[in-house]
């Protein structure tokens, strides 16, 4: 008998088991407990994040090369775990509120997160394909956790229909490379693809392309990316918050690591469609956002625009490159987070309001959120020395290494006009004066606590980076063994 | 040799012909029964592989159990299938336009195929005579795939707790048995004697 190491493995199954220990407790104790439930799925995860940093923190390669974990792992599994918990806490007051207090909520998002790191630890295409579901299964049903209000149920509806289809291109792509590599761990298709002397095949390069497009598609890039804005607007807001949030970080380190593992020798083939998808991704981020009036859609067309400059650095494909992507990710969680708390924060008369002009006059009523999502705005925008000008910073500055100027020239191009609506929004808070302002009690304890320790965290990145950029930079070199 | 090489071809012509049914039959429940017909024969091609635990549940698990739903669905919802037809043709151009680059992409895939040398035929492994397929399948599966296993065991949980979370409904003013009382109930609280008069009832 030969045994089978679990422990590289272990924050994932604690998440199955503790996921399904939550399960029984919710069904047996009701919904009136979804909120101590909520706790302690945010308990969960938080001991998921102790167990990923005291793990293994070399390469680790567990179940017959299906499964990895690699400094790379730790730093995005590290950042889907937070995300997840934030955006848990985000949903506390909401879900009670609007009609969604079922205990399956925390439940579920604990169960997308184990999809997440399945993915993110993916070392064979049958393992990115099953955590990509698990993932993409959960969050289909969040979408719709509003059953009873029409645009929730649509907005899952749609959802579905197009992951369904993306999940479609990608398995095409998947067994058009199996057909040509003749395996499915990553190792292999490296090794196969090393030994044609990294010229690939038709068949291999119709297969990456299937691969990308479906990887795409759940990145939100463009030309995938219609679903976005429709699934942003309708789905219940602190879901919405969890989509920008963690499936994104998710879904980036399993493009990169796809790309840079097994393909990284092609790299030649792959980068022109790379930067097709980030060009169009920051030029539609920036233009279409503009005419926007509702915050979620705006939002969502950031997030478009956001994975645009994330891809640019995977388009340069090399080290310093994935270094500025994680780099970006991080931040850009952290900015996402702090958005949502405050269009989770927005309410009138006892109503969630989600126009941008109902914002008019927050500098007056409420000072402390008007300036955190200013501070939120400029970051996104760019504006030295929040934290979102350096996540720019690195991925053009990796681009300009690799020698892709005209993509670093249109990525800066496309950052100045996205700057316009992000503007236009800190403009509308601090100099129109407010029709009808936004209630003062809605800011609960919790909301209020992310909105101040991610102004915080934005603030005053440039003085203590090097945590990040260390650990950055380390799961960076994780990736291109020298 | 020969009975194999028509049997084959019996099965395969008669899953492209029902396939073809499926999706131009006009009645929706015909359109299942060659669904469940071409599923029937995909079956027996398995069989001629050596596949016969594939072929097995391919049967008990697509015609027992989702062909059977499906008809369940066609029959029970109430779809104007001739509406749903309505804006078809509209879409006809483009979904042909994806459809010919597919088929060109896949034309070119073929052509510049090559096969590995020892994978031009299909064999069992390991060979029939030494195990059955069922056995092969279980020892890798709790083994080297445990992990994928386990999986894909997690996105049917969430599957399945999805569905009740989108769908069950607590209705008030629905009976419910509660069989505690009914066992709890004694002769003296559910047994009355009346005694009855001829002709006017109780």
């Amino acid at each position: 008998m030969t045994s089978i190491p679990l422990m590289p493995a272990l924050p994932e199954i604690w998440l199955a088991a503790a996921g399904m220990a939550l399960l029984m407790i919710g069904v047996f104790r009701g919904d009136k407990h979804t909120r101590s439930l909520s706790w302690l799925s945010v308990l969960v995860l938080l001991v998921a994040v102790f167990l990923v940093i005291n793990g293994a923190s070399g390469r680790t390669v567990a179940f017959g090369g299906q499964f990895v974990t690699d400094a790379f792992a730790i730093f995005v599994k590290v950042l889907v775990l937070l995300g997840s918990a934030v955006s848990i806490v985000l949903a506390l007051d909401y879900i009670e509120r609007e009609d969604m207090g079922r205990f399956e909520y925390p439940v579920l998002i604990v169960l997308a997160t184990l999809g997440m790191l399945v993915m993110v630890s993916a070392n064979d295409l049958i393992t990115l394909y099953l955590g990509l579901e698990l993932q993409s299964l959960a969050l289909y049903v969040v979408a719709a956790f509003q059953r009873d209000r029409i645009r929730s149920t649509e907005a899952g509806l749609k959802y579905f229909v197009l992951g369904a289809l993306s999940s479609g291109m990608l398995l095409y792509g998947c067994s058009l490379i199996y057909g040509s590599t003749g395996a499915t761990g990553f190792e292999a298709i490296a090794q196969a693809v090393a030994d044609n002397e990294g010229a690939a095949s038709i068949g291999l390069v119709f297969g990456i392309v299937f691969l990308a497009a479906g990887l795409a598609f759940k990145v939100s890039a463009v030309p995938f990316h219609m679903w976005t804005p429709d699934v942003y607007e309708g789905a219940p807001t602190p879901v919405t918050a969890l989509f920008a949030i963690a499936p994104k970080a998710a879904a980036i380190a399993l493009f990169v690591r796809v790309m840079i593992g097994p393909f990284g020798e092609l790299v030649i083939d792959w980068r022109p469609i790379l930067i097709a998808i980030s060009i169009g991704s920051m030029g539609l981020g920036a233009v279409a956002a503009i005419n926007q009036t509702n915050i979620k859609r705006l939002l969502a067309y950031s997030s478009i625009g956001n994975m645009g400059y994330a891809l640019v650095g995977l388009a340069a494909g090399t080290e310093s490159g994935i270094r500025g992507v994680l780099i970006y990710m991080a931040i850009y969680l952290v900015m996402t987070a702090g958005s949502f708390a405050v269009v989770l924060s927005m309410r009138q008369g006892g109503k969630m309001v989600e126009g941008i002009s109902d914002l008019a006059g927050l500098s007056k009523t409420h000072p402390a959120m008007a300036l955190a999502f200013a501070i939120f705005l400029f970051s996104l925008a760019g504006i030295p020395p929040l934290a979102g000008f350096f996540g720019k910073l690195y991925v053009f500055l990796a681009a300009v290494e690799a020698g892709l100027y005209p993509l670093a020239v249109i990525g800066v191009l496309a950052s100045v006009v996205g700057a316009y609506y992000y503007l236009r929004i800190i403009k509308i808070m601090y100099f129109d004066e407010a029709k009808e302002p936004l209630d003062k009690d809605a800011i609960g304890r919790s909301i209020g606590t992310v909105q101040a320790v991610s102004a915080i965290l934005i603030l005053l990145f440039f003085v203590w980076p090097s945590p990040v950029l260390t650990s950055a930079a380390m799961a960076a070199r994780a990736l291109f063994p020298a | 040799m020969v009975i194999q090489a028509l049997s084959f071809s019996l099965f395969a012509l008669v899953a492209v012909a029902s396939g073809v049914m499926v999706i131009t039959a006009r009645n929706p429940v015909h359109s299942v029964l060659f669904l469940i017909l071409a599923f029937f024969n995909a079956a027996g091609l398995f069989v001629l592989m050596g596949a016969e635990f594939l072929a097995m549940i391919l049967v008990i698990v697509y015609v027992g159990a989702v062909a059977v739903l499906f008809l369940f669905v066609v029959m029970m919802l109430d779809i104007n299938f001739a509406r749903m037809r309505q804006g078809l043709l509209r879409y006809v151009p483009i979904g042909a336009a994806i459809g010919l680059i597919l088929m060109a992409e896949l034309v070119l895939i073929i052509t510049s195929w090559i096969g590995a040398p020892d994978g031009a035929q299909t064999r069992p492994m390991p060979p029939i005579s030494e195990m059955s397929n069922t056995e092969a399948l279980g020892r890798i599966l709790y083994t080297d795939y445990v992990y994928l296993f386990q999986a894909s065991g997690m996105v049917l949980l969430v599957a399945m707790v999805g569905a009740i979370v989108l769908t069950l409904r607590q209705r008030g003013g629905v009976r419910r048995q509660t069989i505690g009382t009914q066992v709890a109930r004694t002769k003296a609280e559910s047994v009355e004697v009346v005694k009855v008069r001829t002709g006017s009832g109780v």
